[in-house]
Order: structure tokens, then C-alpha cells, then sequence
């Protein structure tokens, strides 16, 4: 069972969708607030949408300093899975964990309505149980949602398949090369601006994003399989 | 103010309004923040110093925006 943290920030309004679609594909998931330190043991850190700090200055720019960012990035850079949603995406960016920022919408209107993503890179804990190509529809509530990066990054992230997620029929805010999500050059920092934790049962209109859930549940089950195997005979708990 | 290789939206959507309102000499609109800080520092330049920090550190993003500094001294 993955142990997930779902962070959360004054303003944070998606952590509790987060924590159940994570509950819901088997992961032991709880909450850890912005001023705690420590991670508590977690396999997995989930940084939920929502306006941190009211969106102030620039959206994640402040949410980026919180005390657990520091955990969060040591995680992080120890390879340990990071998924940024929505404002947890944007504020991946401004720690510098992910490439590029998020910009406001084209159009400047706040986006709340279905999208449609391409799934490009299943090579990462969060898409392993999609296949190349699927498509996706995944609700997208934001104002600030305008991927950019300058030309040489945007050139880096499609030469090495960093793109994660794609919109198709229409690109809603204006992203650079219709990105809807990225991941680091390692692949276990993701972040995506549409929101799976709002599709994961048919009662909610569709359960296109629940497979982001279980693809790191898998991931972690996958990896005690190996670790059991390693030792024989002796179980080793993980 | 957000870097001039990137779209800036705002300023599109003040432009067109501009032009409607018979501003037909306006050429380009660019709309950034304007943040304005009393600090006290020894001298102007040690509090330029700081304030690019500030900038570097929190109060501009790279990736996105560019900041220019300007100082006065209080009376």
C-alpha cells in the first residue's frame, strides 16, 4: 500500500478529492499541512489544486516557500514520485522542480469546463497504466493555466518526450505546444494543469482520470514484488 | 513585467480597448505590477542590492517575467 501525502496549503480546495481518488486506488494517502517539516514516512506527494495564499503575486509563488517545500523537494530529488495539480503544478514550477510557468489564460477568462488531453508519455509513476496515445477527458478549473517555457526548454521537453499530457481539439489557454503536463528529465516530478482526481467514478461524469491513482499504486506494489524476490524466502517489509 | 518574447494578453485586451477609444497612436501595451517597497539601507545602492534579491528570489519569476529597479530616497 503507498503512503501519499496530500499537501496542504491555506487555500488549497481540491486536497480532499486528492486524498480519495488516492484512498479509492488502494494508496494509504493522508494529509500533511504546509507548516509541518517531514513527510511522515510517504511514498508518494500529491500537491492538490486550489489558490494557495489567494493566488497572490503570481499563483504557487508564495506556496513555494512553506515549510514543507523543503521535504517536498529533498523528496523529490531523491527521485521519490511528485505530482503537482493544477496549483500543485504551478507551484512545482516556481520551486524549479518542474521547467517553465504558468501564465494567465489567452483569453483571460477562468477556464471551468471539460478538456481533452492526448496521454504522450506513460513512461512516469502516474501515466504507467495509460496507453500511448489515450485520450483523456479531464476537467480543467483555472486562470493561470498558459504553459511556457522559452524555446530552447520547450525544444528540450519534446526532444526527450517530457511531455506528459497534451490538449487535443483545442488547446483552452494558449499553452505552448498544447502542453497540459510535463515531468522532470528524470520522469518522477509530474505536473498537470486538468484535474483526475475530479474523473475517477462514473457517478462523477467519468473515470478518465482515476488510472493516474492506480498507475503509482501498481508502481508500488511492482516494486515490493521486487523487493520480496530479492530476499527469498524471508518477506521484507518495505 | 512579463518577458517581451511571451504573449501578454492584458496588454493585448488594453490595446484593442485604447483603440476603440480613439488612441490610434498606441503601438503596443505591455500591463506588468508595480511593487513598491519602504525599506531603510545605508545607502541607495545597498538598498537596490537588496531589492534585486528580493526580486531574484520571490518577487519576480525568471522563467516568466523581467524586473527593472528604480530607488528614492524618502524625506
Amino acid at each position: 500500500m503507498t503512503r501519499v501525502a496530500v499537501i496542504v496549503f491555506p487555500g488549497s480546495n481540491c486536497d480532499a478529492e486528492t486524498l480519495a481518488a488516492a484512498a479509492a486506488a488502494g494508496a494509504d494517502a493522508h494529509f500533511v499541512w504546509h507548516r509541518d517539516t517531514t513527510l511522515a514516512g510517504a511514498d508518494v506527494v500529491i500537491l492538490p489544486g486550489g489558490f494557495s495564499y489567494g493566488d497572490y503575486l503570481r499563483s504557487g509563488a508564495i506556496a513555494r516557500f512553506a515549510p514543507i517545500m523543503a521535504a517536498v523537494t529533498e523528496h523529490a530529488r531523491g527521485g521519490g514520485p511528485v505530482l503537482g495539480i493544477c496549483n500543485g503544478f504551478q507551484i512545482l514550477c516556481e520551486a524549479g522542480l518542474l521547467p517553465g510557468g504558468l501564465m494567465r489564460n489567452a483569453r483571460l477568462r477562468f477556464l471551468s469546463r471539460p478538456a481533452w488531453v492526448r496521454v504522450e508519455r506513460p513512461a512516469t509513476p502516474f501515466t504507467a497504466a495509460y496507453a500511448p496515445g489515450e485520450i483523456l477527458e479531464l476537467p480543467i478549473a483555472h486562470g493561470d493555466g498558459r504553459y511556457v517555457a522559452d524555446a530552447r526548454t520547450a525544444a528540450e521537453l519534446e526532444h526527450h518526450g517530457r511531455v506528459v499530457w497534451r490538449y487535443v481539439r483545442d488547446n483552452p489557454n494558449g499553452s505552448t505546444n498544447d502542453i497540459a503536463g510535463v515531468c522532470n528529465a528524470a520522469g518522477n516530478v509530474v505536473g498537470i494543469m486538468p484535474h483526475p482526481e475530479r474523473r475517477t467514478a462514473s457517478v462523477l461524469g467519468g473515470q478518465d482520470g482515476a488510472r493516474v491513482f492506480q498507475s503509482m499504486e501498481a508502481r508500488h506494489a511492482t516494486q515490493q514484488a521486487v523487493d520480496v524476490r530479492a530476499v527469498g524466502d524471508r518477506p521484507l517489509r518495505v | 513585467m512579463p518577458r517581451a518574447s511571451l504573449v501578454d494578453p492584458q496588454g493585448q485586451a488594453v490595446e484593442h480597448a485604447l483603440h476603440a477609444l480613439g488612441f490610434a497612436e498606441v503601438e503596443r501595451v505591455r500591463v506588468g505590477k508595480h511593487v513598491v517597497l519602504d525599506v531603510q539601507a545605508p545607502t541607495p545602492d545597498a538598498a537596490l542590492a537588496r531589492a534585486r534579491a528580493m526580486c531574484d528570489r520571490l518577487l519576480a519569476n525568471p522563467v516568466t517575467e523581467d524586473y527593472e529597479l528604480a530607488v528614492a530616497v524618502a524625506s
